[in-house]
């Protein structure tokens, strides 16, 4: 996966986060300044210096389960408490919101449009964001699409709140609408214009373009509080009952979950290494006394989330892998110097890492 | 427009879904096997299928990328393509690593090639893309860095030679093609074309000659063809542009597609052109060269939706343009369409 992805998709799934547990924070009635205190213990976690230094670091992104055991780690980065259940149902809900603006969003430009919507209190994170992509042409930000679509393929789990608003279809699907504003930059589609040798021109045609576009929308600003104009990226969660995900259990989806992460070994030691400095980059609070954690739910009720973790396909669970089994090593490294930066170099942490895993 | 002009045939079953890259479909047609290869691009592998023209036998491999010193590579595969030659037909593959070379059924690889890649990593991605055959012995592969790589392929065996490094472009190459009509009357042999949009048309040999540079307007253009001396370019837009190669007079503008052009044909013996993107639209157009008043036109002859898909390649699969296939992303079915 090229250097430059690996941003854009940390913030963009972190945003989505955010909005997913202040929905859910909000349907359980949890005390807000509970509530209060989680958001912003994972907004700095999230946001912390160091952690961001790495994040925007050139690098490659292997596998799949890297993003996800950082956003573990983050979830838990407060005295909110996750089950197995409900933390893979908010990831999943995560990447098929975050898939869904990728897919949809009408220039690969736009992309950068969708971001600064979550980033309304985080001016540093958003100036090193300009910095970095502004410059990035057309071509270059499509490539960084391509990428990210690479990232997201085969994920096919249905979300209720798309399936409701018909974004969704039952497949696991999203809809493509052909119809709507063309692009910035982009005609309407349908009509020839040919020309003499020497420029003039002698011929219009017009055809029947196969779908039904109007013309462009004003292109949306970059700016921090400019006017976005394209709507993904926004809060879907704002005012709305409990968000469902249903899996997409057909043998067919799941039999396609060929993907980059299938490989004998997926953790790569590249791979461990930045892992380890995106973890040690986090600083987690240790909660103050255990009375004050408690924990939240993604789905209706406790039976559910217990159904969820038992009937949840194979592929998608990741703790059937032996390759967990060796995250889960780094996982509960990192908890025990909880509060303090990684102390060795990358390159050496990366190095006791693989040996753990050799002596497994 | 004739809106029965084809009609959707069984769709051939892929083992894995294609990933969202320009150009992702390559098809060949061997006839004396009564066969059709079809290969699509997924992440890190390669999914090859051969199809029998009685529509009973398929079969399926599957191409890994590569990668020095790793035995199996997470490298994405930015394309893959048949280079027809003469006397051999050869799969090309080109990824973030190198380019990787097979006899056609892909049961042999002949050749790798790696790329150069810094040190540290850098934010510039690095990687391999766009591939043509051209004239009796050459086959080309574009570079992000602007590059070209000009490789000589002798009649058999593996002793395949860097010959040339072409340095003319300054963005990634997007997409290259060289002269399909068959003719040999035509000066300029291969289209190169950038994620700017600049087009550079080529005359091949020992030293390729650059014949002329077509400025672009700051929009990639994804896809591009060349035949009988014309120039045919998908962009970013959702423009096709049509070009005489050797002047670079524009001989027609068609705003053809509402989102991003994925990918381009031209069934050379009929002059149909197809043209496919982000839109979920295929369309089939119809080109008409007038050698005496130095003219191109071009009609608009067919759409075809694919529903809530984003495609990402179209190629007929026979010189007439009697058939052709479609690939879209997260998709795991090639789409063939025949004439009615």
């Amino acid at each position: 996966m090229p250097s430059r992805t690996l941003p854009l998709l940390f913030i963009n799934l972190g945003g989505e986060m955010l909005y997913i547990l202040d929905q859910r924070l909000r349907a359980q009635n949890i005390p807000a300044d509970k509530a209060k205190k989680v958001m912003n213990d994972i907004i700095a976690t999230m946001f912390n210096k160091t952690f961001l230094e790495e994040l925007f670091k050139p690098q490659e992104l292997y596998s799949k389960k890297t993003p996800k055991t950082v956003f573990e780690r983050l979830a838990h980065a407060s005295i909110m408490r996750l089950n197995q259940a409900s933390m893979d149902k908010l990831y999943d809900l995560m990447t098929m919101a975050f898939k869904y603006q990728v897919l949809l969003c009408p220039r690969a430009k736009d992309i950068l449009l969708d971001t600064p919507s979550v980033l309304s209190q985080v001016d540093e994170t958003y100036r090193q964001l300009i910095e970095m992509y502004t410059p990035l042409s057309s071509g270059e930000f499509q490539l960084i699409r391509q990428t990210l679509l690479i990232f997201f393929q085969d994920m096919h789990i249905r979300v209720s709140i798309f399936l409701k608003d018909k974004v969704q279809n039952s497949n696991g699907r999203f809809v493509l609408p052909i119809s709507g504003p063309v692009p910035h930059g982009t005609h309407i589609p349908g009509f020839i214009r040919m020309f003499s040798c020497n420029g003039k021109e002698v011929k219009r045609l017009q055809v029947r373009n196969g779908g039904n576009y109007t013309s462009v929308l004003r292109e949306g600003s970059f700016e921090m509080f400019g006017e976005r104009v394209i709507k993904l990226g926004t809060n879907m969660y704002s005012v709305s009952p409990p968000v469902e995900t249903h899996m997409s259990g057909t043998s067919k989806t799941s039999a396609q979950q060929k993907s980059i992460n299938t490989a004998p070994n997926p953790l790569a030691k590249e791979e461990l290494n930045m892992l380890a400095r995106l973890m040690g980059g986090m600083e987690v609070q240790k909660p103050e006394n255990a009375d004050s954690g408690f924990r939240v739910n993604l789905f209706a009720t406790d039976e559910e989330e217990e159904e969820a973790l038992i009937s949840r396909p194979d592929e998608f669970s990741y703790d059937k892998h032996q390759a967990n089994a060796e995250l889960v090593k780094i996982m509960g490294d990192f908890t025990e110097e909880a509060g303090e930066p990684c102390p060795l170099s990358a390159s050496s942490k990366g190095d006791d890492l693989l040996a753990m895993m050799d002596g497994l | 427009m004739a809106s029965n002009m084809y009609h959707k045939e069984k769709s051939i079953q892929m083992k894995s879904s294609a990933s969202a890259l320009y150009n992702n479909l390559s098809v060949l047609r061997i006839a004396p096997r009564s066969l059709t290869y079809f290969t699509v691009v997924h992440a890190n592998m390669v999914n090859m299928v051969s199809a029998s023209w009685d529509g009973l036998n398929y079969s399926h491999r599957q191409l890994q990328s590569k990668e020095a010193n790793v035995a199996t590579s997470s490298s994405l595969i930015m394309q893959a393509a048949w280079c027809v030659l003469p006397s051999r037909d050869i799969l090309v593959l080109t990824s973030q690593k190198g380019i990787q070379m097979y006899e056609s059924d892909g049961s042999i690889m002949v050749y790798w090639h790696a790329l150069d890649t810094p040190e540290t990593q850098t934010a510039q991605a690095v990687f391999a893309r766009g591939i043509a055959a051209v004239r009796e012995k050459y086959i080309c592969v574009g570079i992000s860095s602007g590059s070209m790589l000009v490789f000589d392929v002798p009649i058999k065996g593996s002793n395949i030679t860097l010959s040339e490094v072409l340095e003319e472009h300054k963005e990634s190459i997007t997409d290259l093609a060289s002269e399909c009509s068959g003719s040999l009357e035509c000066i300029a042999d291969m289209v190169s074309a950038d994620d700017s949009g600049n087009l550079c048309v080529w005359k091949s040999g020992e030293d390729f000659q650059l014949l002329n540079k077509i400025p672009g307007f700051d929009m990639s253009c994804s896809s591009v063809k060349l035949w009988k001396g014309t120039v045919v370019a998908g962009y970013g837009t959702g423009q096709i542009r049509l070009y005489e190669a050797v002047t670079g007079i524009v001989h027609a503008e068609v705003n053809a597609h509402a989102r991003w052009i994925y990918s381009l044909d031209i069934a050379p013996f009929s002059g149909l052109l197809l043209s496919a993107a982000e839109d979920s639209l295929v369309r089939v157009w119809h080109l008409t060269m007038t050698p005496e008043t130095n003219s191109v036109e071009i009609v608009h002859m067919y759409n075809e939706c694919v529903t809530d898909t984003q495609i990402c390649g179209a190629k007929f699969c026979d010189g007439d343009g009697y058939a052709f296939a479609v690939t879209g992303y997260d998709l795991s079915e090639i789409i063939r369409y025949t004439q009615v």
